[in-house]
């Protein structure tokens, strides 16, 4: 048995840029869809959430079943969502830091437009070992 | 040898860390770069208005990372929510990054609600610059107004912005003004959260 977590990045314009399925347990087809849906029927709340402070990270902004929805908004609002079943909130802070870090060398990249995917294999790599070490 | 250090060699750029930001650039290699930047445009275009969108293009992508590399390194990783906040983000932490000294002033327009003004006597990527009389009003701190559009249309307060040239009694050159004008949405929220 291990920890179901859908991982998704969403730019400014509401489109996803990344997409990750980081559990540990089996992977089953129907919840991949259902995660994603979770994840986007999340953006509402975290449109209004994130006006009212100034923290970059917003915890648990929702709920579906047992699966909890945490939000982190970067300056420029790109959102990194992460869908997970875990309790674990520091190490999911640090999750999102290290990615937070990731994504700006990835927007660093001049050739790079914003909004676009990010089809780098190496930062594919880079996020699936931080959520083994974090998550 | 004693005392050679050996230089960790990074072989992706996603594994180097984030540069802490003290790197400094000749002010030569900037001016001819930009002025390369400038002429190169002027071949692909018709008319100045072209030129300045081009210009204001190339300073968005600018703003657009700047915003994001400076929040997480300088500012302690929070956000600006604020009008007035993201204002003076740009007044003085962008420009001292960016120019190396805070903007000369920064004034609220009198007419208009949503107007804005940065004010400098001379912007830096003019400095080595002259523009024919034949080309107008045509200013090249386009670019200084790209960046700070830039900068908040990422961060949630999408504006207008553009380059003036203020001519100043007592001073031969005149003055340069980025003119910043929010639209309607952030005006309806600030009233909203304020």
């Amino acid at each position: 048995m291990g920890s179901t977590a859908c991982f998704i990045i969403v730019s400014r314009n509401d489109i996803p840029i990344y997409e990750a399925e980081l559990g540990s347990a089996l992977k089953k087809e129907e919840s991949a869809h259902q995660h994603q849906f979770i994840l986007h029927a999340a953006l509402d709340v975290v449109q209004d959430l994130a006006w009212t402070t100034s923290a970059l990270f917003l915890k648990a902004v929702d709920r579906f079943n047992d699966l909890v929805v945490s939000v982190y908004v970067t300056a420029g609002h790109t959102r990194l969502m992460l869908l997970h079943d875990s309790r674990n909130d520091d190490g999911i802070r640090s999750f999102f830091q290290e990615v937070h870090e990731l994504y700006i060398k990835i927007l660093l990249n001049p050739l790079y437009l914003p909004g676009s995917r990010i089809t780098s294999s190496h930062f594919n790599t880079k996020v699936r070992a931080l959520a083994r070490k974090y998550l | 040898m004693i005392g050679v250090g050996k230089i960790k060699q990074y072989s992706n750029v996603l594994d180097k860390p984030l540069s802490k930001g003290k790197q400094e650039v000749s002010l030569s290699a900037f001016a001819f770069l930009f002025s390369e930047l400038v002429q190169y445009n002027q071949t692909q275009v018709d008319n100045i208005a072209e030129l300045e969108r081009r210009l204001e293009d190339a300073g968005y992508a600018v703003g657009a990372r700047v915003l994001e590399l400076l929040c997480h390194r300088d500012k302690g990783n929070r956000r600006e929510t604020r009008l007035l906040g993201i204002l003076s983000f740009v007044h003085s932490t962008v420009w001292k990054v960016l120019f190396g000294k805070v903007a000369d002033s920064l004034e609220k327009g009198t007419e208009h609600e949503d107007e804005y003004m940065i004010s400098e006597k001379e912007l830096l990527v003019n400095r080595f610059i002259s523009t024919p009389k034949d080309m107008g009003t045509f200013n090249c701190g386009a670019f200084v107004a790209g960046i700070v559009r830039g900068v908040l249309d990422s961060a949630g307060f999408p504006a207008v912005v553009t380059a003036h040239f203020v001519p100043m009694e007592g001073h031969q050159r005149p003055r340069t003004t980025i003119l910043i004008k929010f639209a309607e949405e952030v005006l309806r929220r600030e009233a909203r959260v304020g």
